[in-house]
């Protein structure tokens, strides 16, 4: 459903793999400051806890709306893990971390 | 049409636009509201996708207006079958540019959500399809989805009024569905934020057959009608049909038709009918009105006039074949697609669905006479009121189109007609009582003109029989000493019987009209409280908001006021003396 290849100016990809096991990408609305915690967010939880075994790619969909109807994206931001399967999505600007890692099946739902 | 339609907007007020849906532009008097979003609610089944989706679709075909669908529940596919059950071509429409179709997908079970957003995939995606074809029109069907699929009640609110706002902005007219809620019209209270239109929709069961029915709850800056009107949805789509007789402004006929038979013309001023009147013909079994109802139809046939026969009581071949066995052939005229012949079966639906048929019929075959036989068959759908506002509507339907109807009453034998058994004789412009005569041990049958509204008819009972080659009408009935007193006598008391009636027939109308005109006040009061609650509510959540916005303010002063003065401690204490 999600092309896995396509490339345009307004995806970025950060590559920090080799195994690449993790496929994330994460749709955002342009440079809002919402947009900007997201990827801070995201980048931090990355670096710390899937080193060097995924992909992120972030979509600005304010750019390319086709690719927010091809992922089917209601929200922004909206984090998809594409792989491993099962496809998760992720809504919100991913400010905690313990709910971001559940989402991602890294950890088990934090316990409130 | 299109004159039919300029008559419908409305004088002063908000601009509207017609949703093309038929009865809904009469009952809106003009349509949805301009520019703004109308909201439709009503539970699982009752048709708010249908209706959506003909407004895009005659929007789009009829008035050009390109219309975005944003499919909640239904894929594209399974919308495009829908529509299909319709006549709509839902993917060449989309290919034309002139529909956009979007299926939005939230699925609660594959959402995890954290921390803030918005809806702005939802908008973006919106924005392109609008771009895309240059809609004017949108539909939402159902956000009620995304509350089942979004778990944070606040965002979704504050996000479908900005969307709301948004639309308006653009001057985009949007219909939004919304599943109804226990004791108030929607489960989500969305009808507090669209406050401009509001239509309900429901699906009930009465006396053991279905009836859809529709009603405009609000609309604010306009009058609209206060009833609730049933409707159906069929293979053109959804049907309302208004409530009559609203409008009294039906031209006096002028025109005369032939009745097919030339000497009941004579009776009836030389002439014939009106055009665009009503005719009752009431006689006892065997009598022959549908013979003569077979002549009516055939003569505008061969005038090259549309023709509809609907028999309650007969298979339409069976009527074929005793037209036939009289001399009448109708096949050619069904071939040449004059003639359209219906059988209606009272039994299985309400009598309003049947009232709708005969509508959509009219509407799509558009005759210029029809025949209803026996129209008595209907009595058992409902009470005598019923009845009687079902025949109103009938003749007011068949009126504002012009259409010049016989209807047929099926009266016990030999006394003088049961003028309770349809309490409609009163409306009809002519009726024409067949009778069997007895005279000299002979049999005979006898028409007579009891009324006939605008003309001098004939007051004399005429014989006539049935050949294999028609109705012929003999002479003068002669009673059995040769002279008319027996037939005067009969005429006489059949006249008195029939000012009787009609006498206590105004009457009653004149109650029920009383009666009528009090539930439509108090329908009209209840709908303009529920209007008032509705935005107190608005209003009372705006206060709210703004109430918030200030102490958030104020919180805001305070914190950056104590920022600076910090600031300033540092700046002293390191600045340059
Ligand atoms: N072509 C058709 N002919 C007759 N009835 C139809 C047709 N298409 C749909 N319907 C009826 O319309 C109803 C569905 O309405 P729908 O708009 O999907 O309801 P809602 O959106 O309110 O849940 C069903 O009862 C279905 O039987
Ligand atoms: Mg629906």
């Amino acid at each position: 459903m999600i092309p896995q290849n396509r490339k345009s100016k307004s995806t970025t990809a950060t590559r920090k793999s080799n195994g690449e096991e993790y496929v994330l990408r994460l749709y955002v609305t342009g440079a809002t400051s919402r947009s900007r915690r997201a990827i801070l967010n995201i980048n931090a939880i990355c670096g710390e806890h899937l080193e060097g075994k995924y992909n992120l790619e972030i979509v600005d969909i304010l750019q390319n709306p086709a690719l927010a109807r091809e992922a089917q994206i209601v929200a922004a931001p909206t984090l998809i893990k594409l792989l491993p399967l099962p496809l998760r999505r992720i809504i919100g600007d991913l400010s905690d971390t313990e709910r971001v890692l559940a989402g991602l099946d890294l950890k088990s739902e934090p316990r409130v | 049409m299109s004159a039919h339609r300029l008559k419908l907007f409305p004088k002063n007020g908000i601009r509207k636009c017609l949703t093309g849906i038929d009865g809904l532009d009469q009952i809106s008097e003009g349509g949805l509201p301009e520019g703004r979003a109308t909201l439709v609610c009503g539970p699982a089944g009752c048709g708010k996708t249908v209706l959506a989706m003909e407004f895009l679709v005659r929007g789009a075909t009829e008035f050009n207006e390109p219309g975005v669908f944003i499919a909640f529940e239904e894929t594209g596919e399974e919308l495009s079958q829908n529509a299909a059950s319709m006549g709509i071509d839902l993917p060449g429409l989309c290919a034309r540019k002139k529909l956009a179709v979007d299926h939005v997908r939230v699925d609660r079970s594959e959402i995890a959500e954290c921390g803030d957003y918005d809806l702005a995939g939802l908008f973006v995606r919106l924005e392109a399809a609008i771009k895309a074809i240059g809609a004017k029109r949108v539909v939402l069907d159902t956000v009620s989805s995304l509350f089942s699929g979004l778990a944070n009640v606040n965002i979704l609110r504050a996000e479908l009024r900005r969307l709301f706002s948004w639309l308006k902005s653009k001057g985009i007219t949007a219909v939004i569905t919304a599943e109804k809620g226990e004791g108030k019209l929607t489960r989500e209270g969305i009808e507090e934020y669209v406050a401009d239109c509001v239509i309900l929709l429901d699906h009930r069961v009465e006396n053991q057959t279905s009836i859809r029915l529709l009603r405009v709850i609000k609309y604010r800056g306009s009058m609209h009608g206060t009833n609730e009107y049933p409707f159906l949805i069929g293979s053109s789509g959804l049907s309302v049909l208004p409530l009559s007789s609203l409008r009294l402004d039906h031209k006096a006929p002028t025109q005369r038709i032939p009745t097919g038979v030339p000497r009941l013309d004579t009776m009836l001023g030389g002439k014939g009918f009106y055009r665009g009147s009503s005719i009752l013909v009431s006689g006892g079994a065997g009598t022959g009105k549908s013979s003569l109802a077979a002549h009516f139809v055939k003569a505008a046939c061969q005038r090259g006039e549309r023709a509809l026969y609907m028999s309650s009581e007969r298979s339409t071949d069976e009527v074929m074949r005793n037209m036939r066995s009289i001399g009448i052939d109708l096949e050619p005229f069904v071939k040449r697609g004059l003639l359209h012949l219906c059988a209606l079966r009272p039994g299985t639906f309400s009598l309003e669905t049947h009232l709708l048929t005969v509508h959509n019929l009219m509407k799509t075959f558009n005759p210029k006479v029809m025949v209803v036989d026996p129209i008595t068959n209907f009595v058992s759908l409902g009470t005598h009121a019923e009845v009687g506002s079902m025949v109103t509507r009938l003749i007011d339907m068949i009126k504002s189109r012009q259409i010049t109807g016989m209807f047929t009453s099926f009266t016990s034998a030999d006394s003088l007609p049961d003028f309770s058994e349809v309490g409609v004789s009163s409306q009809m412009d002519t009726w024409l009582l067949l009778r069997n005569l007895e005279c000299n041990g002979e049999r005979n049958r006898g028409l007579y003109v009891l009324k006939s509204r605008g003309m001098a008819h004939s007051n004399q009972i005429r014989t006539f029989v049935l050949t294999d080659t028609g109705i012929r009408l003999l002479d003068v009935y002669v009673g059995p000493s040769g002279l008319l007193t027996g037939s005067a006598r009969m005429t006489q008391e059949a006249q008195e019987h029939a000012e009787a009636t009609e006498r206590e027939q105004r009457l009653k109308h004149k109650g029920s009209e009383l009666k009528q005109k009090r539930q439509q006040l108090e329908a009209r009061i209840a709908s303009m409280r529920s209007e008032y609650e509705l935005e107190e509510k608005s209003l009372l959540t705006d206060v709210h908001e703004m109430e918030m916005r200030g102490k958030q303010i104020a919180l805001g002063r305070v914190e950056m006021s104590r920022a600076r003065k910090a600031d300033r401690i540092r700046g002293n204490g390191r600045g340059p003396a």
